[in-house]
């Protein structure tokens, strides 16, 4: 059984973490770009979020005004507890968000989309949202935030078979450009593309492929993680950079992630996880280690099964 | 990495004439003085509402920030103000006249700009100049700037992240130049740029089997 107070004060924690600390691989990312960048307007923009990172560290604020629309993805292995259910659970989550909004402080940009009603907290209906996932064996609960920049640099199209890579490429050549100009999508950034399910799940498996892999993290399929770095090279030679000046640096990493859609489709989602890429991790056990970290680890072989039985590995060899 | 530094300048946020007429495009620019934040409920209050605004403006400041702090009130009535950052200014076009009339404004900061027809149209006639924020989101640096929160208005009224939030600031910065005295846009000058490459990018993709209503295919073209 895991305990509901730890679950809280750990995500109080994360909360604060996310809004105030870059995570290390989009900060070794950036670091590249701002070395291979060559336009001056560009290259002193990344100099700046560089510095900006540094500040925001030692004096313990939030790196960038625009905090995001706080969300939290919940995973649990297969004899996770928590104390007190599923609704314990949320309400810990929903009372960390509240609180971290005016302890950190974070903007609270949640408001009632019609009322503009704002509870300053970053808490009300669908707010934050909670989206879980579950793995085969153990007892750990894995509690992870992301707090993604809102209103551009993304996009939803019905792309059909006959559009195939090349019309994949010309959507997220779009993307990146309609986007990209005046910096809209601050980037450089994580791109995350969804390809297939259905019109709902094309986004969200977009939206994770962004903000739950970090940079680096090639897709398991091979053939995917060779598209990954085709797009990464093409999103990069637009010719832009940082605030949508002349430069090199568009795109950190590009992740994709798909899942099976209908026989006639071929959806696809793109997302920018931006300069602020900002996501924290923790994974609590039941004894009551808590163990900090910035990989979501979320995509695994679980995640990604695409079979109608799941056995674990090791079976897999017993058998 | 790019060499050349650009030009660093300390302004006043009730500048001169003179001091505005100074600044080129891509200058980077550092504040001194009192801003407000104002956006679009600010706008629809002062402008729609006809609400008297709270501060003496111009003489108090000429500087409109399009922002939202990560900011709280303390029990005591006091402020935190941790990072701030700006809002895309190109939706709050429509009240600008208004406003430029209302508040004698000659400084605007925002993120992204506007397009050189607003410049041409409400700043240039105004002697107003547009300031990009950087990043974007130098939340942290532009927090460093802030010497003290004089006021926050209207915060019953429109809440935390639409208030208007009065803020003394030492060396608030880097802004960049976005707009001159000729109503020149830098953004759209960069994007000029950047189109002559765009058709060589597109090289080997193809255009959506399905269309959309009103889809451009001129890649130069913007979506603001």
């Amino acid at each position: 059984m895991i305990s509901i107070d730890l679950i809280q004060k750990t995500a109080e924690i994360l909360m604060d973490k996310a809004a105030i600390e870059i995570p290390d691989d989009y900060l070794s990312g950036l670091k590249e770009a701002a070395h291979v960048e060559d336009g001056d307007l560009s290259s002193f923009v990344l100099q700046a979020m560089l510095e900006n990172y540094e500040a925001a560290k030692e004096d313990r604020r939030a790196m960038c005004g625009d905090t995001g629309t706080p969300r939290w993805y919940v995973k649990m292995g297969n004899e996770t507890q928590v104390e007190g259910g599923p609704i314990a659970l949320e309400a810990a989550l929903r009372r960390a968000t509240a609180n971290a909004t005016n302890g950190v402080p974070l903007r609270p940009n949640r408001v009632h989309p019609l009322w503009r009603t704002d509870h300053n907290n970053n808490v009300g209906i669908g707010a934050p949202e909670i989206e879980y996932g579950y793995e085969p064996g153990g007892e750990w609960i894995d509690l992870i935030t992301v707090h993604k920049g809102g209103l551009f640099g993304t996009d939803y199209r019905m792309l059909f078979p006959s559009d195939g890579i090349q019309g994949i490429k010309r959507f997220y050549l779009d993307s990146l450009v309609a986007f990209g100009k005046r910096g809209l999508a601050c980037q450089p950034a994580i791109i995350g593309i969804g390809l297939g399910g259905c019109k709902d799940t094309c986004m969200v498996l977009g939206k994770r492929a962004a903000c739950l892999r970090t940079v680096g993290d090639r897709n398991s399929d091979p053939k995917i993680a060779e598209l990954e770095l085709e797009l990464k090279e093409l999103g990069n030679s637009i010719g832009m950079g940082a605030m949508g000046f002349v430069g090199k640096s568009m795109v950190i990493d590009t992740h994709i992630e798909v899942g099976y859609c209908h026989t006639g489709g071929m959806q696809m989602s793109v997302h920018a996880f931006c300069l602020s890429s900002r996501r924290a991790v923790a994974r609590v056990f039941a004894d009551g280690r808590v163990e900090y970290r910035t990989d979501p680890e979320w995509f695994t072989d679980y995640q990604r099964r695409e079979t109608v039985e799941w056995e674990l590995p090791n079976q897999e060899k017993s058998a | 990495m790019g060499t050349a530094k650009p030009r660093e300048i300390r302004l006043s946020t009730t500048p001169t004439p003179e001091a505005l007429a100074e600044l080129k495009l891509g200058d980077v620019v550092y504040l001194d003085g009192l801003i407000y934040t104002a956006r679009e409920g600010v706008y629809m209050r002062a402008l729609e509402g006809n609400a008297n605004i709270p501060m003496e403006l111009p003489r108090d400041s000429a500087t409109n920030f399009h922002c939202s702090p990560a900011a709280r009130i303390n029990p005591d009535g006091s402020f935190e103000m941790g990072a701030v950052t700006a809002t895309a200014s190109f939706r709050f076009a429509k009240w600008l006249p208004d406003w430029f009339a209302k508040s004698g404004a000659k400084l605007i900061i925002g993120k992204g700009g506007m397009t050189s027809k607003d410049y041409k149209e409400y700043f240039v006639p105004n002697g107003a100049i547009y300031l990009s924020t950087v990043g974007y989101g130098t939340g942290a640096l532009l927090g460093r700037g802030i010497e003290k929160v004089e006021a926050v208005h209207w915060n019953e009224e429109l809440g935390l992240a639409q208030a208007m939030w009065v803020i003394k600031c030492n060396k608030m910065g880097p802004f960049i130049v976005a707009s001159d005295m000729n109503g020149d846009c830098l953004f759209e000058r960069e994007n000029a740029k950047i189109a002559k490459n765009l058709k060589r990018v597109y090289e080997g993709t193809r255009p959506a089997t399905l269309k959309r209503f009103g889809e451009t295919d001129d890649k130069s073209d913007e979506l603001i």
